[in-house]
């Protein structure tokens, strides 16, 4: 008896880790290879680099929703600060792709930290309420400070700079797929540095808080400063995309700040299912997809985003991947 | 030295005093339990020992150290340890990630995003110990919200065990058990106490496993301590048993 359940327990364990090696080869086989299939299925190139960035955004979201248990509201709010800070520094300080992601990352995840630091003690409802003041003061900020950011019309007037190589100079302002690529690489490191969190002592930590915050408080981990901690880091990864998704448009837009944006990136991560890992960049993909295919035969395409969001809540409480997952594994 | 001194200490919630001037004192090795009515304030009393409360007047003492306005968390790094009366698990991770989580915390890994092969092997080795001591390896891969009461009671106690304390409190460790449970948790807390020399402070609402466990016991009836000593000295107490049999008796 003791014998079969030894033996059961590794054989599970290996196929679980077939099945999950076998589901990063698809996903990353899928991304690699999108400038090539996705014309045939009606899609163009830079909706898949949409895809990317704001999948990134949902992830970073999720990274704290899904995985820490803390649902902010107002995460746009630093999303679009690393719009405006990639966009604001290839206007007016250098005409440099990287530097200018940095800069955007540096401004979005550094204010997201200092306020964070205001707000770790609160929880639940209180929490979300109060990030979704934080957003609407960037908002109001970005949108009436015209002279700096070009108010409601948005920042215009750069344009993402030739990625200089060294040895060759790769032009992603034009050539789409090149710019996928590029996007592609970032969004790889993101992801890669997000997981390899996840699979950390200090990872372990955000489940122990998520599960149940006063066993985690009572093993002796500082809860407040765990979650500070997760939600700077989620803010930088926030940014990060935020400046990205700056590059994508060569236009940063007041209402990448607003709470709206904040309840899509939720959204995003809601209905690819916030549990898993690669969860929100399917929720992304289904997003953007039905809102680049519902927008050109009505206006109100969001009826129908919230249609389905309304029945992946009801009747998926795992999102969309979580029930693909359970349909291959039954 | 005495490990545990609790002097005066009294929590006042508006007008209702729960817990009202109540001293204890506990030496290493020891086994205390401390019973009493419903509503004698017994989880309370244990919440301001663990911090999870602060008193309103009195002092507690830890090995020396007054950590009467310490942060659970500070009383935890210092060596106190505890259980819940309704069991605080991670529901949604398995026996092994509960404790795995509860080993990289007691090893100051709670921090680090990267464990070497070394401390990994340590980490592992040791939950396997903590897994192997409680009769849960069968268990081991299985989320602890779908076991039976007692495996997740026991893994909440190996949870407590893996942070290495010097005290552990126990709140009603086998509330909502049955009988078969009952005496596999007692059992546990007994070997632990027996093998390991641990202080253990236990609330119970079951009088078999008193008598059974514990060096000496403590008695609160609305607040307040009414009797102190070894278990032959509570069971004749006539005040003990006025207060759990009623005025008549």
């Amino acid at each position: 008896m003791t014998a079969a359940v030894d033996k059961a327990a590794p054989v599970a364990a290996n196929r679980e880790r077939a099945r999950s090696l076998a589901m990063l080869a698809a996903i990353w086989g899928v991304l690699a290879l999108a400038p090539f299939w996705m014309p045939y299925l009606g899609g163009y190139t830079a909706l898949g680099t949409r895809v990317l960035v704001l999948g990134l955004g949902a992830m970073a979201v999720n990274f704290l929703l899904g995985f820490t248990g803390v649902l902010s509201f107002g995460h746009a709010a630093w999303f679009g600060l690393g719009a405006y800070g990639c966009g604001l520094f290839l206007k007016f300080i250098a005409h440099s792709t990287p530097l200018s992601i940095v800069a955007g990352t540096l401004l979005g995840g550094v204010m997201g930290a200092i306020l964070g630091a205001l707000i770790v003690r609160r929880r639940g409802v209180y929490f979300a309420m109060v990030t979704i003041a934080f957003g609407q003061v960037f908002y109001y900020i970005a949108f009436q400070w015209s002279s700096l950011t070009g108010g409601d019309d948005g920042l215009r007037g750069f344009q993402r700079a030739p990625l200089d190589l060294g040895f060759t100079t790769v032009d992603i302002l034009y050539n789409s797929t090149a710019f996928y690529y590029f996007v592609l690489i970032c969004f790889a490191a993101a992801a890669a540095v997000m997981g390899f969190i996840l699979r950390s002592p200090f990872g372990r930590t955000m489940l122990a808080i998520r599960e149940n915050e006063r066993r985690a408080r009572f093993l002796g981990i500082p809860i407040e400063l765990h979650i500070w901690i997760v939600f700077t880091l989620s803010c930088f990864f926030m940014a990060f995309a935020g400046s990205l998704y700056a590059l994508v448009n060569n236009f940063a837009d007041p209402l990448g700040l607003h709470y709206s944006q904040s309840g899509n990136f939720v959204i995003m991560a809601v209905l690819g299912g916030m549990r898993k890992f690669w969860g929100p960049l399917l929720g992304a993909a289904v997003f953007v997809v039905l809102q680049d295919y519902v927008s050109s035969l009505t206006v109100n395409w969001q009826f129908f985003i919230g249609l389905l969001f309304v029945v992946v809540v009801l009747f998926f409480p795992r999102g969309l991947l979580g029930f693909f997952q359970q349909r291959v594994q039954s | 030295m005495t490990l545990l001194r609790v002097e005066n200490a009294s929590k006042k919630f508006g007008d209702l005093v729960a817990v009202d001037g109540v001293s204890m004192t506990v030496e290493p090795g020891e086994l205390r339990a401390v019973i009493g009515p419903n509503g004698a304030g017994k989880t309370t009393f244990f919440n301001l020992i663990s911090g999870f409360l602060t008193p309103s007047s009195g002092r507690i003492v830890f090995d020396g150290e007054d950590v009467t306005k310490l942060l659970p968390a500070r009383r935890v790094w210092r060596g106190m340890a505890r259980t819940f009366q309704i069991t605080e698990v991670f529901p949604e991770l398995t026996a092994r990630e509960n404790l795995r989580i509860a080993v990289e915390v007691a090893s100051g890994y709670r921090l680090k995003t990267w464990l070497s092969r070394d401390a990994d092997g340590e980490v592992r080795a040791r939950v396997v110990d903590l897994l192997d001591m409680s009769g849960l390896v069968d268990k081991a891969d299985r989320l602890v919200g779908e076991l039976a009461h007692g495996d997740q009671r026991a893994t909440e106690i190996m949870m407590a065990l893996a942070l290495r304390p010097r005290l552990l409190l126990l709140d009603e460790p086998t509330a909502g058990m049955g009988d078969k449970e009952t005496y596999d948790i007692t059992q546990l807390i007994r070997k632990l106490h027996k093998n390991q020399n641990l202080t253990i402070v236990l609330i119970e609402h079951d009088m078999r496993v008193v008598f059974h466990l514990a060096d000496r016991i403590m008695v609160l009836a609305e607040g307040a301590m009414l009797a102190e000593g070894t278990p032959q000295e509570i069971a004749a107490n006539e005040a003990v048993q006025t207060a759990y049999l009623g005025k008549a008796a």
